[in-house]
């Protein structure tokens, strides 16, 4: 029997997943973050040039909790990301067109500019969608969102997985504690992520809790936790693989621990005034996840410094592509903002003082077709 | 047919949608081997199991939010609020998560959310509340609230089909004390049409739940006065059914609106303002509202009784239109 709450099993003999990966799945890891961090820096790049309608939101420096972490799922298995889990996103199969279409606002992208950043979904059927479930601002509330997702598994008797991510802040959430506790009484296959990076907008996480640390909650909600390195894309992997398994298997709930640290505000508007002189500088210089994989890669791996540039190349170049389709895309039509409220009725009539726009052509064909996804960026 | 409760009628459209439909299933706090505060849910768990009759924690948002998740999933989930008034708990999660789903995302969020509402029974503070016009300002939520035994079967098999939230108030003071014979067959009443209760020339009522039960006792008494007294009964909150509420207007050119919730900002204020943009040149008299005090509900009958609408001051403000 594993144990019903608390700290999971250690190891032991068992081998560590992340190391046991082969080279060409290492490479996976590394290329999935590289085009995090290249994709947002194109996003600054756009925010400056006043493409970007809204607030820009980086991961800069925990990008390998997001791609480690989401890595260890399968494709039936979903998803639920925060603001700073664009790489998870990517590895879920979200792709670049879509992110910067949802940053510029545009009419085709995923949400039809209804929408910011990363706040989209694709869930459903497995096989048929990608697996994840955009969030909404309110934080801690995907938590029971994705207890709902994972009670539905449980029905049907699907082995699917769910995972969610919170932030330190969002564990002082009600939803938070609802969420995780209603799916822990249910035995859900639910995998609960805390991105532990010291900061909530400008609250360091002293403020945040009298808890020494998160991972201790795990014995309050009797579920197995689990804390690692979040900066080291191998140890998320294997730590988020092993809770994963263990979920599928039926042993209930697992709440994990990411230390990390957010290396930008809050978004790009915020100045960060409010963090120690240094602190930032001394998690670049010695923590940034990236560069200590690159150190993995090149001097334990042994890989050519050259494979490491060809990927880099093949993300610039994506990249490039990606912006060249979303700077092309159309905005929305002022109109389009009538449809799909309901159901039924799919069309909103606009009201009397705007009874000269012409709703006539959004008909019921024009919002039945209108929540479809193209994953390659647009219709 | 026998005659059955509003009770048995809400629990009987939960029934024949579990029957014919397995992606419908219930949670709720005590709704299982219970079966619920009220008993609406008593014998579900036993006929479809705990897998379809969810027994969950204390958390409205935690069994809202689960309910939204499974719906994106295709399950259509009716949750249980044990009292409307901790619905507030879940405001955030219905009015920015659910209402907002299909919207900005295209996540489809087919729910029920369903509870003993109202006054009239000496609840107090927090089981009398009539929370209505918190989530009709909301666009994405429907909102229902029915006053006929027929009404609440039909409603509620009608919301369950639905593929939005439906946000489905029972009235507590109508439970066991509104009987009806069900219409036989698949009954079900579609969401967004009001009901004339009562036909009448002279005055036009307008209200909704346990108020329609008030306004009928008023218009038997003005009645033996010589007043013809049309009652319309809503059903429907969100959406409104406008055609309805301006053809009595067209008809009897004087309205009152009733409801039991209280004055301001209640659905009497949209339901006037309406009246006034689309029928000003049909009014023979302002538009009148009889509804609650602006004060939290107290729990003395004294008290209680003062605070919410009774017969005589529906009488008395019919009276006043009459004589405009």
């Amino acid at each position: 029997m594993p144990p019903k709450s608390g700290r999971a099993a250690s190891r032991g003999a068992q081998p560590h997943l992340g190391e046991a990966l082969p080279i060409e799945r290492k490479l996976e890891l590394y290329y999935w973050m590289r085009l995090t961090r290249t994709l947002e820096e194109r996003l600054v790049a756009l925010y400056r040039q006043t493409k970007v309608v809204g607030g820009l939101f980086r991961s800069l420096g925990q990008e390998a909790d997001a791609v480690g972490s989401c890595y260890a799922l399968e494709q039936r298995d979903v998803m639920s990301p925060l603001i700073r889990n664009l790489g998870a996103m990517l590895v879920k199969g979200a792709t670049p067109v879509e992110v910067l279409k949802q940053y510029m606002a545009k009419g085709d992208s995923p949400t039809r500019g209804r929408e910011l950043n990363i706040h989209f979904g694709d869930i459903g059927e497995a096989g048929k969608t990608r697996g994840f479930l955009g969030q909404i601002s309110p934080l801690g509330d995907m938590v029971p969102v994705m207890t709902g997702v994972t009670m539905t598994f449980k029905m049907r008797g699907e082995d699917r997985v769910g995972l969610v991510y919170v932030g330190d802040g969002a564990t002082s959430t009600g939803a938070f504690h609802e969420g995780i506790n209603f799916a822990a009484v249910q035995q859900l296959p639910l995998v609960v992520v805390i991105e532990n990076n010291g900061y909530a907008y400008s609250t360091p996480t002293s403020k945040q809790t009298a808890a020494a640390q998160f991972v201790d909650k795990a014995i309050g909600y009797g579920v197995t936790g689990e804390q690692c390195d979040g900066n080291d894309v191998l140890a998320v992997y294997d730590c988020t693989k092993r809770a994963v398994d263990r979920a599928r298997a039926g042993e209930g709930v697992q709440l994990l621990e990411f230390m990390t640290y957010r290396r930008k505000g809050h978004a790009e508007h915020d100045n960060q005034s409010y963090v120690p002189d240094g602190e930032i500088e001394r998690w670049a210089a010695e923590n940034d996840p990236i560069d200590r994989f690159v150190r993995v890669l090149l001097d334990r791996e042994k890989v050519a410094q050259a494979t490491l540039d060809e990927i880099d190349a093949r993300v610039a170049k994506e990249v490039d592509a990606a912006t060249d389709i979303a700077e092309a895309s159309p905005f929305p039509e002022p109109l389009d903002a009538m449809i799909g409220v309901y159901a039924d009725p799919p069309v909103e009539k606009p009201l009397w003082f705007r009874e000269g726009a012409d709703v006539s052509k959004l008909g019921k064909e024009r919002a039945e077709g209108w929540g479809t996804f193209d994953a390659k960026g647009g219709k | 047919m026998a005659e059955i409760t509003y009770l048995e009628a809400i629990r009987e459209a939960l029934d024949e949608e579990m029957a014919r439909d397995h992606n419908v299933f219930l949670l709720g706090e005590d709704i299982g081997a219970f079966g619920g505060a009220f008993k609406v849910t008593e014998g579900l768990m036993k006929k479809y199991g705990e897998q379809r009759v969810i027994d969950s924690p204390i958390s409205e948002i935690g069994i809202v939010g689960a309910a939204a998740g499974a719906a994106h999933m295709g399950m259509r989930p009716v949750v249980e609020m044990q009292f409307i008034d901790f619905i507030a708990n879940a405001y955030d999660m219905l009015t920015n998560y659910v209402a907002t789903a299909r919207y900005r995302a295209f996540l489809p969020t087919p729910m029920v959310v369903r509870g003993p509402s109202g006054g009239y029974v000496r609840g107090g503070p927090f089981h009398s509340q009539n929370p209505e016009a918190g989530f009709i300002h909301t666009p994405g939520l429907k909102v229902v609230y029915p006053a006929t035994a027929e009404d609440a079967k039909g409603l509620m098999k009608a919301a369950i089909r639905d593929d939005d939230c439906v946000l489905f108030f029972e009235h507590k003071y109508l439970y066991r004390r509104i009987k009806g014979v069900m219409p036989a067959g698949d009954h079900v009443v579609p969401i967004g049409k009001a009901r004339t209760a009562r036909e009448g020339r002279d005055v036009s009522i307008i209200t909704y739940a346990a108020t329609v039960h008030k306004s009928l006792e008023a218009a038997e008494k003005l009645a033996a006065e010589g007043i013809d007294v049309e009652v319309i009964d809503l059903r429907s909150l969100a959406p409104l059914d406008d055609e309805a509420i301006f053809n009595t207007v067209r008809k009897t050119n004087r309205v009152l609106i009733v409801h039991e919730d209280t004055r301001t900002g209640g659905i009497a204020g949209e339901i006037t303002a309406r009246i006034n943009e689309s029928c000003f040149a049909y009014l023979d008299a302002p538009v009148l509202r009889v509804t609650a005090h602006d004060i939290p509900l107290p729990y003395a009958p004294q008290l209680e009784d003062f605070v919410l609408p009774q017969v005589d001051d529906i009488v008395t403000a019919v009276r006043r239109l009459v004589g405009w």
